[in-house]
């Protein structure tokens, strides 16, 4: 049977034809929305204060754009810690040390693509860590949709206190992905992904693990791969108090250490005037333990802790923030922010017990942070 | 004739494009998700400072939106 002469001239051309398909939906749904951060400088205090461990110290952080397409930033961040916690006082003394962690960052604009390139080196006397980082995302769907994926390497030398050099190392990989979606006019929601895996030493060559009620070095699994998804939601709620907005987020975790952990966090922000936004947060976070931690080991495994991060604790924190716009301070053309955070955390564990008093260890931590910002 | 079938194919594709689903709030309606109260994060040194605290106090880690480096926090 011979062919009508149209359908000849669309079967010669058919390739052609499916890629204009596959092209055809992004073009009608396609118009160029992402943008960059805006230009901005923040200077930080911040203050941790619990457990019988105090870190204190300044953070800055740069962010400036070039001719709209690239955003660079700069940051340095310092800790000068004061460690008397529980497994400090009860094994060894108290000692002070000075973390200080350094950022750079470039975040380039590609059509609806933001990618960002992220470099970070942390170092303290017995520990440096770098960690390079990409991430891209992309919106579509008219802008209603943000996807974006991301990864992480970081490369770890652990050392020991009076001790010259490192005596181990360890590798970390971290691959996200997540999704925002705007609901309606007044409603986003989002969800992320994201796989933690880890190589190498993964311990603390302070901390002693207690079996048969003596104190032995701990012995950990030299790879940890841990799972975590994250939903979270935020909602204007003008109608019902004018400049208000109520957020909800929930992130289950579970990793390879036998660890299964819930989080979960409720807030809210009201702006008052032209110049106030405050917001009130609760957290709650409760965990298993890892298979191999015992308060005190009635028999000999092949690995074994006493570390209370690992073990089953719940924290219950309380935050509010306070931030506020100054005018008339610099010239037109900048924006200048004050900020205040107070948070208050209380931490309660099941199964890891205070040696001083034999009661299951609990203790409350102040979180404490300052902040002077400036858009320009 | 898999050829003819392939093209049609692909012609309907384009023609049902026009009858996808359009996004349900337009640009102009976004106003309210700008203002700041509906922002994830206003900004970046607290939030970050504070998914560290939660790192390394805690048992769980990853999903956070925040990256950052590594320590010998103990």
């Amino acid at each position: 049977m011979r062919l009508p002469r149209v359908l000849i001239w669309l079967r010669r051309r058919w390739r052609g034809l499916a890629a204009v398909a596959l092209a055809a939906p992004a073009a009608t749904t396609g118009a160029i929305a992402a943008t960059l951060p805006e230009d901005r400088s923040e200077l930080m205090f911040h203050s941790y204060d619990g457990g019988g461990v105090k870190a204190t110290g300044p953070a800055v952080l740069v962010r400036k754009s070039l001719a709209s397409r690239v955003s660079l930033s700069a940051g340095v961040y310092v800790d000068a810690v004061s460690n008397a916690s529980i497994d400090v006082v009860t094994t060894a003394s108290p000692f002070k040390e000075t973390r200080n962690a350094y950022d750079l960052g470039a975040e380039f604009l590609v059509r609806d693509n933001i990618v960002s390139l992220g470099f970070n080196h942390s170092k303290e006397p017995d520990y440096v860590a770098q960690t390079a980082s990409v991430d891209v995302s992309q919106e579509v769907f008219g802008g209603m949709t943000t996807v974006a994926l991301g990864f992480s390497r970081a490369a770890d030398k652990v050392g020991q206190r009076n001790t010259p050099g490192f005596f181990d190392k360890a590798t970390h990989w971290q691959y996200r992905v997540g999704v925002t979606q705007i609901l309606s006019p007044r409603w986003l929601a989002s969800a992320n992904f994201e796989i933690v895996a880890d190589d190498g030493y993964l311990g603390s060559p302070y901390r002693a693990a207690r079996v048969f009620g003596a104190a032995v070095p701990e012995r950990n699994p030299r790879t940890r791969t841990g799972r975590a998804i994250k939903l979270r939601t935020i909602h204007e709620t003008g109608a019902l108090w004018s400049g208000s907005s109520l957020r909800a987020e929930y992130r289950y975790y579970w990793d390879t250490w036998a660890i299964k952990s819930s989080t979960w966090e409720i807030g809210g922000a009201k702006r008052f005037g032209e110049r106030w936004i405050v917001d009130a947060s609760v957290r709650g976070h409760s965990q298993d333990k890892a298979l191999f931690f015992f308060d005190n080991a009635q028999a000999e495994t092949t690995y074994v802790s006493r570390n209370r991060q690992l073990s089953t604790f719940t924290t219950t924190s309380f935050s509010a923030k306070a931030s506020y716009e100054v005018r008339g301070l610099l010239p037109t053309g900048y924006e200048m922010k004050v900020a205040g955070v107070y948070e208050l955390k209380r931490f309660r564990f099941k199964d890891f017990t205070d040696v001083r008093t034999g009661a299951p260890y609990r203790y409350d931590a102040t979180v404490l942070q300052v902040l002077v910002s400036i858009a320009y | 004739m898999r050829r003819l079938l392939l093209s049609l194919t692909a012609l309907s594709l384009v023609a049902l494009a026009g009858c996808a689903t359009e996004p349900w709030v337009k640009p102009y309606e976004r106003e309210k998700l700008a203002d700041p109260v509906m922002q994830w994060s206003r900004f970046s040194l607290p939030d970050k400072h504070r998914e560290h605290i939660h790192s390394i106090r805690e048992g769980a880690r990853g999903a956070t939106g925040v990256q950052g480096g590594g320590c010998g926090c103990n």
